[in-house]
Protein backbone atom coordinates (compact mmCIF):
# COMPACT_ATOMS: atom_id res chain seq x y z
CA UNK A 1 0.00 0.00 0.00
CA UNK A 2 2.66 2.50 1.08
CA UNK A 3 4.82 1.43 -1.86
CA UNK A 4 1.94 2.03 -4.26
CA UNK A 5 1.34 5.53 -2.87
CA UNK A 6 5.04 6.44 -3.08
CA UNK A 7 5.22 4.97 -6.59
CA UNK A 8 2.30 7.00 -7.95
CA UNK A 9 3.37 10.23 -6.28
CA UNK A 10 6.90 9.76 -7.65
CA UNK A 11 5.52 8.95 -11.10
CA UNK A 12 3.44 12.13 -11.19
CA UNK A 13 6.39 14.20 -9.88
CA UNK A 14 8.71 12.66 -12.49
CA UNK A 15 6.39 13.58 -15.37
CA UNK A 16 5.50 17.02 -13.98
CA UNK A 17 9.18 17.88 -13.43
CA UNK A 18 9.94 16.60 -16.92
CA UNK A 19 7.32 18.95 -18.39
CA UNK A 20 8.71 21.81 -16.29
CA UNK A 21 12.10 21.38 -18.00
CA UNK A 22 10.60 22.78 -21.21
CA UNK A 23 8.07 25.21 -19.70
CA UNK A 24 10.50 27.19 -17.54
CA UNK A 25 12.57 30.12 -18.84
CA UNK A 26 15.75 29.64 -16.82
CA UNK A 27 18.69 27.35 -17.51
CA UNK A 28 19.18 26.62 -13.80
CA UNK A 29 15.51 25.79 -13.24
CA UNK A 30 15.38 23.56 -16.33
CA UNK A 31 18.48 21.66 -15.21
CA UNK A 32 17.29 21.12 -11.67
CA UNK A 33 13.75 20.25 -12.80
CA UNK A 34 15.41 17.45 -14.78
CA UNK A 35 17.36 16.47 -11.66
CA UNK A 36 14.11 16.37 -9.65
CA UNK A 37 12.56 14.18 -12.34
CA UNK A 38 15.46 11.73 -12.08
CA UNK A 39 15.28 11.72 -8.27
CA UNK A 40 11.59 10.77 -8.56
CA UNK A 41 12.55 7.92 -10.93
CA UNK A 42 15.14 6.79 -8.37
CA UNK A 43 12.43 6.73 -5.68
CA UNK A 44 10.24 4.66 -8.02
CA UNK A 45 13.05 2.11 -8.34
CA UNK A 46 13.29 2.04 -4.53
CA UNK A 47 9.60 1.06 -4.36
CA UNK A 48 10.48 -1.97 -6.56
CA UNK A 49 12.96 -3.00 -3.80
CA UNK A 50 15.83 -2.22 -6.20
CA UNK A 51 17.73 -0.45 -3.41
CA UNK A 52 21.11 -0.13 -5.05
CA UNK A 53 19.84 0.93 -8.47
CA UNK A 54 17.43 3.47 -6.98
CA UNK A 55 20.04 5.13 -4.78
CA UNK A 56 22.69 5.09 -7.50
CA UNK A 57 20.28 6.76 -9.97
CA UNK A 58 19.76 9.60 -7.47
CA UNK A 59 23.52 9.86 -6.82
CA UNK A 60 24.64 9.86 -10.45
CA UNK A 61 21.89 12.06 -11.83
CA UNK A 62 22.22 14.83 -9.21
CA UNK A 63 25.99 14.85 -9.74
CA UNK A 64 25.51 14.93 -13.51
CA UNK A 65 22.96 17.75 -13.40
CA UNK A 66 25.15 19.83 -11.07
CA UNK A 67 27.93 19.68 -13.66
CA UNK A 68 25.55 19.98 -16.62
CA UNK A 69 24.19 23.27 -15.25
CA UNK A 70 27.72 24.71 -15.51
CA UNK A 71 28.07 23.56 -19.13
CA UNK A 72 24.60 24.84 -20.06
CA UNK A 73 25.44 28.28 -18.72
CA UNK A 74 29.00 28.24 -20.06
CA UNK A 75 28.21 27.13 -23.61
CA UNK A 76 25.11 29.27 -24.22
CA UNK A 77 27.57 31.96 -25.25
CA UNK A 78 25.86 34.74 -27.19
CA UNK A 79 22.41 33.95 -25.84
CA UNK A 80 23.08 34.79 -22.22
CA UNK A 81 22.02 31.86 -20.06
CA UNK A 82 21.83 34.18 -17.09
CA UNK A 83 18.77 35.86 -18.64
CA UNK A 84 15.27 34.37 -19.11
CA UNK A 85 15.17 32.33 -22.33
CA UNK A 86 13.02 29.72 -24.06
CA UNK A 87 13.94 26.08 -23.49
CA UNK A 88 12.50 24.84 -26.81
CA UNK A 89 13.98 25.20 -30.29
CA UNK A 90 12.87 23.75 -33.64
CA UNK A 91 9.41 23.12 -32.21
CA UNK A 92 7.79 21.42 -35.21
CA UNK A 93 10.50 18.83 -35.93
CA UNK A 94 10.96 18.22 -32.20
CA UNK A 95 7.23 17.58 -31.77
CA UNK A 96 7.21 15.14 -34.71
CA UNK A 97 10.27 13.24 -33.46
CA UNK A 98 8.96 13.13 -29.88
CA UNK A 99 5.55 11.89 -31.07
CA UNK A 100 7.09 9.14 -33.24
CA UNK A 101 9.42 8.00 -30.46
CA UNK A 102 6.55 7.94 -27.97
CA UNK A 103 4.33 5.90 -30.30
CA UNK A 104 7.21 3.54 -31.04
CA UNK A 105 8.10 2.97 -27.39
CA UNK A 106 4.47 2.64 -26.32
CA UNK A 107 3.82 0.15 -29.14
CA UNK A 108 6.90 -1.83 -28.12
CA UNK A 109 5.80 -1.85 -24.48
CA UNK A 110 2.35 -3.17 -25.43
CA UNK A 111 3.19 -5.51 -28.33
CA UNK A 112 6.47 -7.16 -27.32
CA UNK A 113 5.77 -10.58 -25.75
CA UNK A 114 7.56 -9.92 -22.46
CA UNK A 115 8.77 -13.04 -20.63
CA UNK A 116 6.73 -13.82 -17.54
CA UNK A 117 8.27 -14.05 -14.09
CA UNK A 118 9.79 -17.51 -14.22
CA UNK A 119 11.28 -17.52 -10.74
CA UNK A 120 10.86 -15.63 -7.50
CA UNK A 121 12.93 -12.42 -7.25
CA UNK A 122 16.31 -12.95 -5.62
CA UNK A 123 16.72 -11.88 -2.01
CA UNK A 124 19.82 -9.73 -2.60
CA UNK A 125 19.26 -7.69 -5.76
CA UNK A 126 22.52 -5.76 -5.27
CA UNK A 127 24.55 -8.98 -5.35
CA UNK A 128 22.75 -10.35 -8.41
CA UNK A 129 23.29 -7.02 -10.20
CA UNK A 130 27.00 -7.20 -9.40
CA UNK A 131 27.19 -10.80 -10.62
CA UNK A 132 25.45 -9.87 -13.88
CA UNK A 133 27.78 -6.92 -14.49
CA UNK A 134 30.91 -8.90 -13.64
CA UNK A 135 29.70 -12.12 -15.31
CA UNK A 136 27.25 -12.51 -18.18
CA UNK A 137 27.25 -8.78 -19.06
CA UNK A 138 31.04 -8.37 -18.74
CA UNK A 139 31.55 -8.11 -22.51
CA UNK A 140 29.08 -5.23 -22.78
CA UNK A 141 30.74 -3.39 -19.88
CA UNK A 142 34.21 -3.97 -21.35
CA UNK A 143 33.10 -2.56 -24.71
CA UNK A 144 31.09 0.39 -23.48
CA UNK A 145 33.50 1.59 -20.76
CA UNK A 146 36.57 2.18 -22.99
CA UNK A 147 34.42 3.97 -25.57
CA UNK A 148 32.94 6.29 -22.93
CA UNK A 149 36.35 6.84 -21.36
CA UNK A 150 37.95 7.58 -24.74
CA UNK A 151 35.16 10.09 -25.41
CA UNK A 152 35.85 11.89 -22.13
CA UNK A 153 39.60 12.03 -22.75
CA UNK A 154 39.11 13.05 -26.37
CA UNK A 155 36.70 15.85 -25.44
CA UNK A 156 39.13 17.11 -22.79
CA UNK A 157 42.07 17.08 -25.22
CA UNK A 158 40.05 18.93 -27.87
CA UNK A 159 38.51 21.35 -25.40
CA UNK A 160 41.55 22.24 -23.32
CA UNK A 161 43.20 25.47 -24.42
CA UNK A 162 46.73 24.42 -23.36
CA UNK A 163 48.52 21.29 -24.49
CA UNK A 164 51.71 19.62 -23.27
CA UNK A 165 53.92 21.70 -25.59
CA UNK A 166 52.67 24.88 -23.96
CA UNK A 167 53.26 23.34 -20.54
CA UNK A 168 56.65 21.70 -21.06
CA UNK A 169 58.13 23.65 -24.00
CA UNK A 170 58.58 22.76 -27.71
CA UNK A 171 60.89 19.81 -26.96
CA UNK A 172 59.00 18.77 -23.78
CA UNK A 173 62.25 19.27 -21.85
CA UNK A 174 61.15 21.66 -19.07
CA UNK A 175 61.53 20.38 -15.50
CA UNK A 176 58.40 22.17 -14.29
CA UNK A 177 55.27 22.82 -16.35
CA UNK A 178 54.57 26.46 -17.13
CA UNK A 179 51.05 26.66 -15.72
CA UNK A 180 49.09 29.85 -14.99
CA UNK A 181 48.09 28.33 -11.65
CA UNK A 182 50.37 25.96 -9.75
CA UNK A 183 48.73 22.55 -9.37
CA UNK A 184 49.38 22.07 -5.65
CA UNK A 185 51.56 18.97 -5.75
CA UNK A 186 54.67 20.83 -6.89
CA UNK A 187 55.40 18.81 -10.02
CA UNK B 1 23.71 -10.41 10.41
CA UNK B 2 24.19 -8.51 13.68
CA UNK B 3 21.34 -7.91 16.09
CA UNK B 4 19.90 -4.59 15.08
CA UNK B 5 16.34 -3.43 15.38
CA UNK B 6 14.64 -0.97 13.14
CA UNK B 7 13.14 1.84 15.21
CA UNK B 8 9.43 2.61 14.89
CA UNK B 9 8.76 5.43 12.39
CA UNK B 10 7.64 7.81 15.18
CA UNK B 11 11.27 8.02 16.33
CA UNK B 12 12.00 9.86 13.09
CA UNK B 13 10.73 12.97 14.86
CA UNK B 14 13.63 12.71 17.30
CA UNK B 15 16.38 12.41 14.67
CA UNK B 16 16.50 16.12 13.76
CA UNK B 17 16.51 17.09 17.46
CA UNK B 18 19.29 14.63 18.29
CA UNK B 19 21.36 15.80 15.36
CA UNK B 20 20.72 19.42 16.32
CA UNK B 21 21.99 18.68 19.85
CA UNK B 22 25.16 17.10 18.43
CA UNK B 23 25.65 19.98 16.00
CA UNK B 24 25.14 22.50 18.84
CA UNK B 25 27.97 20.85 20.75
CA UNK B 26 30.10 21.22 17.62
CA UNK B 27 29.10 24.87 17.23
CA UNK B 28 30.05 25.52 20.88
CA UNK B 29 33.48 23.97 20.29
CA UNK B 30 33.90 26.10 17.16
CA UNK B 31 32.72 29.19 19.04
CA UNK B 32 35.16 28.67 21.94
CA UNK B 33 37.98 27.92 19.51
CA UNK B 34 37.34 31.08 17.49
CA UNK B 35 36.90 33.29 20.57
CA UNK B 36 40.07 31.96 22.23
CA UNK B 37 42.09 32.66 19.09
CA UNK B 38 40.89 36.25 19.19
CA UNK B 39 41.87 36.40 22.89
CA UNK B 40 38.28 36.44 24.17
CA UNK B 41 36.78 34.70 27.21
CA UNK B 42 35.74 31.04 27.09
CA UNK B 43 32.20 31.82 28.25
CA UNK B 44 31.71 34.29 25.41
CA UNK B 45 32.67 31.50 23.01
CA UNK B 46 30.30 29.02 24.64
CA UNK B 47 27.29 31.29 24.30
CA UNK B 48 28.28 32.71 20.89
CA UNK B 49 26.27 30.18 18.78
CA UNK B 50 23.17 30.90 20.89
CA UNK B 51 23.48 34.69 20.86
CA UNK B 52 24.00 34.51 17.08
CA UNK B 53 20.92 32.28 16.77
CA UNK B 54 18.78 34.69 18.76
CA UNK B 55 20.11 37.64 16.76
CA UNK B 56 19.44 36.00 13.39
CA UNK B 57 15.99 34.69 14.30
CA UNK B 58 14.94 38.24 15.21
CA UNK B 59 16.51 39.77 12.10
CA UNK B 60 14.36 40.76 9.17
CA UNK B 61 14.85 38.76 5.96
CA UNK B 62 16.36 40.60 3.01
CA UNK B 63 16.03 39.33 -0.58
CA UNK B 64 18.12 40.75 -3.45
CA UNK B 65 16.52 42.08 -6.62
CA UNK B 66 15.46 39.41 -9.15
CA UNK B 67 16.61 36.55 -6.92
CA UNK B 68 15.53 33.06 -7.99
CA UNK B 69 13.60 32.54 -4.77
CA UNK B 70 12.47 28.98 -5.51
CA UNK B 71 15.95 27.58 -6.15
CA UNK B 72 17.48 29.72 -3.38
CA UNK B 73 15.08 28.48 -0.74
CA UNK B 74 15.41 24.89 -1.94
CA UNK B 75 19.14 25.25 -1.26
CA UNK B 76 18.77 27.01 2.10
CA UNK B 77 16.20 24.57 3.44
CA UNK B 78 17.78 21.58 1.73
CA UNK B 79 21.12 21.56 3.55
CA UNK B 80 19.68 20.75 7.03
CA UNK B 81 17.29 18.23 5.42
CA UNK B 82 20.21 16.45 3.73
CA UNK B 83 22.06 16.31 7.07
CA UNK B 84 19.06 14.56 8.66
CA UNK B 85 18.68 12.18 5.69
CA UNK B 86 22.36 11.26 6.04
CA UNK B 87 21.98 10.00 9.61
CA UNK B 88 18.79 7.95 9.20
CA UNK B 89 20.94 4.97 8.12
CA UNK B 90 23.40 5.31 11.03
CA UNK B 91 22.80 2.80 13.84
CA UNK B 92 22.78 4.42 17.29
CA UNK B 93 23.79 1.44 19.42
CA UNK B 94 21.32 -1.37 18.69
CA UNK B 95 18.69 0.70 16.85
CA UNK B 96 18.58 2.31 13.43
CA UNK B 97 15.80 4.29 11.83
CA UNK B 98 16.23 2.99 8.27
CA UNK B 99 18.01 -0.37 8.10
CA UNK B 100 18.91 -0.01 4.41
CA UNK B 101 20.92 -2.79 2.76
CA UNK B 102 22.75 -0.06 0.82
CA UNK B 103 23.17 2.47 3.66
CA UNK B 104 26.67 3.50 2.60
CA UNK B 105 25.54 4.30 -0.96
CA UNK B 106 22.61 6.24 0.50
CA UNK B 107 25.01 8.36 2.58
CA UNK B 108 27.10 8.94 -0.54
CA UNK B 109 24.03 9.97 -2.55
CA UNK B 110 23.04 12.45 0.16
CA UNK B 111 26.50 14.05 0.19
CA UNK B 112 26.23 14.39 -3.61
CA UNK B 113 22.95 16.29 -3.11
CA UNK B 114 25.12 18.91 -1.40
CA UNK B 115 26.80 19.58 -4.77
CA UNK B 116 23.46 20.76 -6.08
CA UNK B 117 22.51 22.63 -2.91
CA UNK B 118 25.75 24.63 -2.51
CA UNK B 119 25.64 25.62 -6.16
CA UNK B 120 21.95 26.59 -5.96
CA UNK B 121 22.71 28.61 -2.82
CA UNK B 122 25.16 30.53 -4.99
CA UNK B 123 22.85 30.83 -7.99
CA UNK B 124 19.70 31.81 -6.10
CA UNK B 125 20.45 35.30 -4.80
CA UNK B 126 21.37 36.74 -8.25
CA UNK B 127 24.60 38.17 -6.91
CA UNK B 128 28.21 37.88 -8.12
CA UNK B 129 30.03 36.70 -4.98
CA UNK B 130 27.63 33.87 -4.12
CA UNK B 131 27.59 32.75 -7.78
CA UNK B 132 31.40 32.51 -7.90
CA UNK B 133 31.41 30.69 -4.54
CA UNK B 134 28.89 28.13 -5.82
CA UNK B 135 31.03 27.45 -8.90
CA UNK B 136 34.11 27.20 -6.68
CA UNK B 137 32.40 24.56 -4.55
CA UNK B 138 31.81 22.39 -7.62
CA UNK B 139 35.50 22.74 -8.52
CA UNK B 140 36.39 21.45 -5.08
CA UNK B 141 33.73 18.74 -5.26
CA UNK B 142 35.28 17.28 -8.43
CA UNK B 143 38.53 16.88 -6.48
CA UNK B 144 37.23 15.36 -3.24
CA UNK B 145 34.26 13.24 -4.35
CA UNK B 146 36.09 10.33 -6.04
CA UNK B 147 38.59 9.88 -3.18
CA UNK B 148 35.60 10.02 -0.80
CA UNK B 149 33.80 7.33 -2.78
CA UNK B 150 36.81 5.01 -2.52
CA UNK B 151 37.22 5.89 1.18
CA UNK B 152 33.58 4.78 1.68
CA UNK B 153 34.16 1.67 -0.44
CA UNK B 154 37.11 0.43 1.66
CA UNK B 155 35.10 -0.34 4.87
CA UNK B 156 32.28 -1.80 2.75
CA UNK B 157 34.72 -4.12 0.96
CA UNK B 158 36.36 -5.16 4.24
CA UNK B 159 32.96 -5.94 5.78
CA UNK B 160 31.54 -7.48 2.60
CA UNK B 161 28.38 -5.40 2.95
CA UNK B 162 26.95 -1.99 2.13
CA UNK B 163 24.74 -2.15 5.24
CA UNK B 164 26.08 0.26 7.88
CA UNK B 165 25.30 -2.08 10.81
CA UNK B 166 27.25 -4.91 9.12
CA UNK B 167 30.26 -2.61 8.69
CA UNK B 168 30.14 -1.65 12.38
CA UNK B 169 29.85 -5.30 13.41
CA UNK B 170 32.74 -6.38 11.18
CA UNK B 171 35.21 -4.39 13.34
CA UNK B 172 35.21 -6.55 16.46
CA UNK B 173 38.68 -6.28 17.93
CA UNK B 174 40.32 -3.94 15.44
CA UNK B 175 38.77 -0.68 14.23
CA UNK B 176 38.92 0.10 10.53
CA UNK B 177 40.42 3.48 11.46
CA UNK B 178 43.49 1.61 12.75
CA UNK B 179 44.24 -0.53 9.71
CA UNK B 180 42.68 1.77 7.08
CA UNK B 181 44.15 5.12 8.15
CA UNK B 182 44.19 6.47 4.58
CA UNK B 183 40.47 5.87 4.05
CA UNK B 184 39.71 7.37 7.49
CA UNK B 185 41.80 10.49 6.83
CA UNK B 186 40.25 11.02 3.39
CA UNK B 187 36.78 10.51 4.87
CA UNK B 188 37.40 13.18 7.55
CA UNK B 189 38.85 15.57 5.00
CA UNK B 190 35.89 15.06 2.67
CA UNK B 191 33.47 15.63 5.56
CA UNK B 192 35.02 19.07 6.02
CA UNK B 193 34.82 19.58 2.25
CA UNK B 194 31.14 18.72 1.74
CA UNK B 195 30.27 20.82 4.80
CA UNK B 196 32.29 23.66 3.20
CA UNK B 197 34.10 24.19 6.49
CA UNK B 198 37.62 25.05 7.66
CA UNK B 199 40.30 24.59 4.98
CA UNK B 200 37.60 23.66 2.43
CA UNK B 201 35.19 26.52 3.18
CA UNK B 202 35.41 27.64 -0.44
CA UNK B 203 31.65 28.17 -0.77
CA UNK B 204 31.36 30.41 2.28
CA UNK B 205 34.66 32.07 3.12
CA UNK B 206 35.53 35.62 4.05
CA UNK B 207 37.92 35.83 1.05
CA UNK B 208 34.82 36.07 -1.17
CA UNK B 209 32.72 38.34 1.05
CA UNK B 210 31.18 35.27 2.68
CA UNK B 211 30.46 33.49 -0.62
CA UNK B 212 26.99 31.93 -0.60
CA UNK B 213 26.37 33.57 2.79
CA UNK B 214 26.92 37.06 1.38
CA UNK B 215 23.27 37.85 0.61
CA UNK B 216 21.65 35.78 3.37
CA UNK B 217 20.06 37.28 6.43
CA UNK B 218 17.71 36.37 9.24
CA UNK B 219 16.41 32.84 9.33
CA UNK B 220 17.93 32.08 5.91
CA UNK B 221 21.41 32.79 7.24
CA UNK B 222 20.73 30.79 10.39
CA UNK B 223 19.61 27.78 8.33
CA UNK B 224 22.81 27.92 6.25
CA UNK B 225 25.14 28.34 9.25
CA UNK B 226 23.31 25.68 11.27
CA UNK B 227 23.06 23.45 8.19
CA UNK B 228 26.83 23.48 7.90
CA UNK B 229 27.25 22.33 11.52
CA UNK B 230 24.48 19.74 11.01
CA UNK B 231 26.16 18.25 7.93
CA UNK B 232 29.50 18.18 9.76
CA UNK B 233 27.84 16.46 12.75
CA UNK B 234 26.19 13.93 10.39
CA UNK B 235 29.60 13.16 8.87
CA UNK B 236 31.13 12.74 12.35
CA UNK B 237 28.30 10.40 13.38
CA UNK B 238 28.70 8.27 10.24
CA UNK B 239 32.46 7.94 10.96
CA UNK B 240 31.59 5.95 14.11
CA UNK B 241 30.09 2.82 12.44
CA UNK B 242 32.35 3.14 9.38
CA UNK B 243 35.74 3.43 11.05
CA UNK B 244 35.47 3.49 14.87
CA UNK B 245 33.80 0.17 15.66
CA UNK B 246 30.25 1.50 16.05
CA UNK B 247 28.93 1.23 19.60
CA UNK B 248 31.64 -1.18 20.78
CA UNK B 249 33.33 -0.21 24.04
CA UNK B 250 33.63 -1.23 27.70
CA UNK B 251 31.11 -0.52 30.50
CA UNK B 252 29.07 2.35 29.08
CA UNK B 253 26.90 0.55 26.53
CA UNK B 254 26.61 1.01 22.76
CA UNK B 255 24.41 4.13 22.68
CA UNK B 256 26.70 6.13 24.97
CA UNK B 257 29.81 4.97 23.11
CA UNK B 258 28.33 5.93 19.72
CA UNK B 259 27.55 9.42 20.97
CA UNK B 260 30.92 9.82 22.72
CA UNK B 261 32.87 8.74 19.64
CA UNK B 262 30.81 11.04 17.41
CA UNK B 263 31.44 13.93 19.80
CA UNK B 264 35.19 13.21 19.74
CA UNK B 265 35.29 13.15 15.91
CA UNK B 266 33.18 16.30 15.70
CA UNK B 267 35.38 18.13 18.22
CA UNK B 268 38.48 17.14 16.27
CA UNK B 269 36.94 18.37 13.00
CA UNK B 270 35.79 21.69 14.48
CA UNK B 271 39.15 22.37 16.17
CA UNK B 272 41.13 21.39 13.06
CA UNK B 273 38.86 23.51 10.87
CA UNK B 274 39.52 26.62 12.93
CA UNK B 275 43.30 26.22 12.71
CA UNK B 276 43.89 25.40 9.05
CA UNK B 277 44.18 27.91 6.20
CA UNK B 278 41.85 27.87 3.21
CA UNK B 279 42.98 25.60 0.34
CA UNK B 280 42.31 27.00 -3.11
CA UNK B 281 40.19 24.47 -5.05
CA UNK B 282 42.36 24.73 -8.18
CA UNK B 283 45.38 23.66 -6.13
CA UNK B 284 43.48 20.95 -4.27
CA UNK B 285 42.29 19.52 -7.61
CA UNK B 286 45.74 18.18 -8.46
CA UNK B 287 46.24 16.90 -4.91
CA UNK B 288 42.92 15.07 -5.09
CA UNK B 289 43.50 13.45 -8.47
CA UNK B 290 47.25 12.79 -8.35
CA UNK B 291 47.71 11.86 -4.68
CA UNK B 292 44.44 11.08 -2.87
CA UNK B 293 42.74 9.08 -5.63
CA UNK B 294 45.62 6.59 -6.13
CA UNK B 295 46.20 6.11 -2.40
CA UNK B 296 42.51 5.50 -1.72
CA UNK B 297 42.38 2.96 -4.59
CA UNK B 298 45.37 1.22 -2.99
CA UNK B 299 43.52 1.33 0.34
CA UNK B 300 40.56 -0.48 -1.25
CA UNK B 301 43.00 -3.03 -2.70
CA UNK B 302 44.47 -3.64 0.77
CA UNK B 303 40.95 -4.00 2.21
CA UNK B 304 39.99 -6.44 -0.56
CA UNK B 305 43.11 -8.58 -0.04
CA UNK B 306 42.56 -8.69 3.72
CA UNK B 307 38.86 -9.51 3.28
CA UNK B 308 39.65 -12.34 0.84
CA UNK B 309 42.40 -13.66 3.11
CA UNK B 310 40.05 -13.70 6.07
CA UNK B 311 37.20 -15.35 4.19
Amino acid sequence: MLEAIVFWISAVVAVAAGVTVFRTDSMARATYALAASFVAVGLMLLTFALDYLGVIVILMMVMEMAIMALFMIMLMGMNPALMPMSMVHGKRSAAVIAGLVFVGLAAAALLVPWPGAVEAPVADTTRSLGEAVMGSKMLVMLTVSPVLFATIVGALVLGHPRNRYQRYGADLAADHPDDPIDGGVGR
Amino acid sequence: MPDITQAAPVWAALVPLGLLALASAGAVVAGVSATRMRGGAVLAGVISPFTETSRLLRQRRRVPVAADRVLWHVAIGGIPVVAVLMVVVVPIGPVVLADSPVGIVWFNAMDVLLWALWWLAGWGPNSAHPLIAGHRFLGLALAYELPLMFALTAPAVAAGSLRVADVAAAQHGLWFAVWMPVAFAVYLLSTLAFSSWGPFAVAAHADLAGGVLAETSGVDRWLMLAGRHLVLAAGALMAVPLFLGGGAGPLLGPVVWTVLKALAVLMFLELAAGRLPLIRPERFAELGWVVLLPVTVLQVLVAAVVALGGA
